[in-house]
């Protein structure tokens, strides 16, 4: 159990069954009042985030979370297969919960999965990906639209802007925290 | 880098202040055998007895000893408290005025304070204030709006603060036990935007030291002062009745009982030089704070040599 003396930034408590992590924190005592604690609570599997104020008798149970390694199998329609590296253990994790990362998982590819009460919840991908582009339009030399930069598509289905010179068939790195182009990758 | 030379600017001018006005600086023990049972304070306890919690005993003895006008500046210790604008040990400004009121001390914020900006803005010091020739302008880090320092600031009853801000009457909120989750949620946040303001006249179970209003028995002469948001200082007309003393210091043994704690020994000492203590006001005023509103910081770490988590 916690107490409000456990409470900072980034803990992670069970509120009504479900994991909340404290996104922000701050210690208050009107002249002669009683401590709070005033939090706002960002929902770890729908997102959404509130404010809450406690006081010092308030307890908390920490959120029973988990990370495992995992590698991402193949994707059959909008569930996503992983198999745990060390127990060989197969899951299953829906795009929906997935979000934007979905758009970054290729086969065989390692990530940390995040489970809570053996429920994964989320998954953290590595900073940086190399994606193949399917599908870019050519460069036209002497284009006077004055564009620096044009969509491609990659392996994954994702759109992203790209610099005119990257070509179908060629590796790009991405960040996956922005989803942007970071450079072109040469093999 | 905490700004250690702006720090001792704002202290040095808040003492030739008080020395200036005729205060005597005291200074008075760190170690004491009692402090008062205050509710919500977890004393720290050292040796046979606590750190204080804050000096307010024993400058009141020196007023029963005839010393009527006092200041002191000194450590306080209150366990547990931590936050952007709370250390467990932080410094605290003292003052006493025998004869007079609350009235008075609010008065004598708003010198203070103009005083201490004059000196910074005349000083080599990097500090919040600005104004030139025109009156001081405080810029308190992460607001928007400049607090203009020229007095009079504005005089808000808690009453009235819970109508306009709460939508609830204060007494209303004492009895659902929401007075300080209101407080600091939906009122603080608006007060002392663009003006200093002194939020006044609490509920009398609220200020155990302060004297009833006598034509309004459920509140107690007991104020805070807010800039931007930030409690600076809280000062009272002083109970000087040692009989009802010692009923409220029993009513309050009573509720740290029942909060599971065990409370600090009845100071008896103080009880039987209060008979002889005159009329008088006093404040305590966080001194770590107004360095930090001062010189433009947004957290009390910004001030401090060193904090509790870097020793």
């Amino acid at each position: 159990m916690y107490t409000t003396s456990d409470l900072r930034k980034g803990l992670k408590i069970k509120i009504d069954g479900e994991p909340y992590i404290i996104t922000d924190f701050e210690f208050s005592k009107p002249g002669k009042g009683q401590a709070l604690y005033r939090c706002r609570l960002r929902n770890m599997i729908t997102g959404n985030a509130f404010d809450r104020t406690f006081r010092s008798n308030d307890k908390f149970e920490p959120a029973p979370l988990e990370e495992r390694t995992m590698q991402f199998l193949y994707a059959q329609g909008d569930e996503y297969n992983f198999m745990d590296t060390k127990t060989f253990e197969q899951i299953t994790i829906s795009k929906d919960l997935l979000g934007d990362d979905a758009n970054f998982l290729i086969d065989n590819m390692e990530v940390e999965v995040l489970l809570f009460n053996e429920r994964a919840i989320g998954v953290t991908l590595p900073n940086f990906v190399n994606l193949t582009v399917t599908r870019a339009d050519p460069w036209v030399k002497g284009d006077t639209s004055g564009s620096d930069s044009k969509p491609v598509t990659v392996e994954t289905g994702y759109v992203l802007q790209v610099p005119p010179f990257i070509n179908e068939g060629e590796k790009i790195q991405i960040d996956t925290r922005t989803g942007q182009y970071v450079t072109r990758v040469k093999e | 880098m905490p700004d250690l030379w702006g720090r001792a600017r704002v202290i040095q001018s808040v003492r030739r202040f008080f020395d200036d006005g005729g205060f005597l600086e005291v200074e008075t023990p760190l170690l004491i055998p009692a402090p008062a049972p205050e509710p919500h304070l977890l004393p720290q306890p050292a040796g046979r007895g606590f750190l204080q919690t804050s000096p307010e005993l024993c400058m009141k003895r020196l007023l029963a000893r005839g010393y009527s006008r006092i200041y002191q500046t000194c450590k306080c210790f209150r366990r547990h408290e931590r936050g952007s604008r709370h250390v467990p040990e932080f410094t605290m400004l003292e003052w006493y005025r025998a004869g007079a009121d609350y009235g008075e001390l609010m008065k004598d914020c708003e010198n203070l304070l103009t005083a201490v900006a004059a000196e910074l803005l005349a000083s080599d010091v990097s500090s919040a204030v600005s104004g030139g020739a025109g009156p001081p302008v405080l810029s308190v880090a992460g607001r928007d709006q400049p607090v203009d320092l020229r007095p009079p600031w504005q005089r808000l009853t808690v009453a009235e603060a819970f109508r306009r801000y709460a939508g609830c009457e204060a007494e209303e909120a004492l009895r659902r036990e929401m007075f300080d989750q209101l407080l600091v949620e939906r009122i603080e946040p608006e007060l002392g935007f663009g003006q200093p303001v002194f939020l006044y006249d609490y509920p009398a179970q609220l200020a155990a030291l302060a004297r009833r209003k006598q034509d309004q028995p459920q509140v107690a002469e007991r104020f805070e002062l807010y800039i931007a948001g930030i409690e600076l200082a809280n000062g009272f007309s002083e109970l000087i009745d040692a009989d009802e003393q010692r009923r409220r210091f029993q009513q309050d043994r009573r509720l740290i009982r029942a909060a599971g704690r065990r409370p600090p020994p009845m100071p008896e000492p103080f009880l039987g030089e209060l008979g002889a203590m005159p009329e008088a006001a006093g404040i305590a005023l966080g001194l770590d704070r107004l360095v930090m509103v001062m010189l433009g910081r947004e957290s009390i770490d910004e001030v401090l040599a060193f904090t509790p988590e870097n020793l």
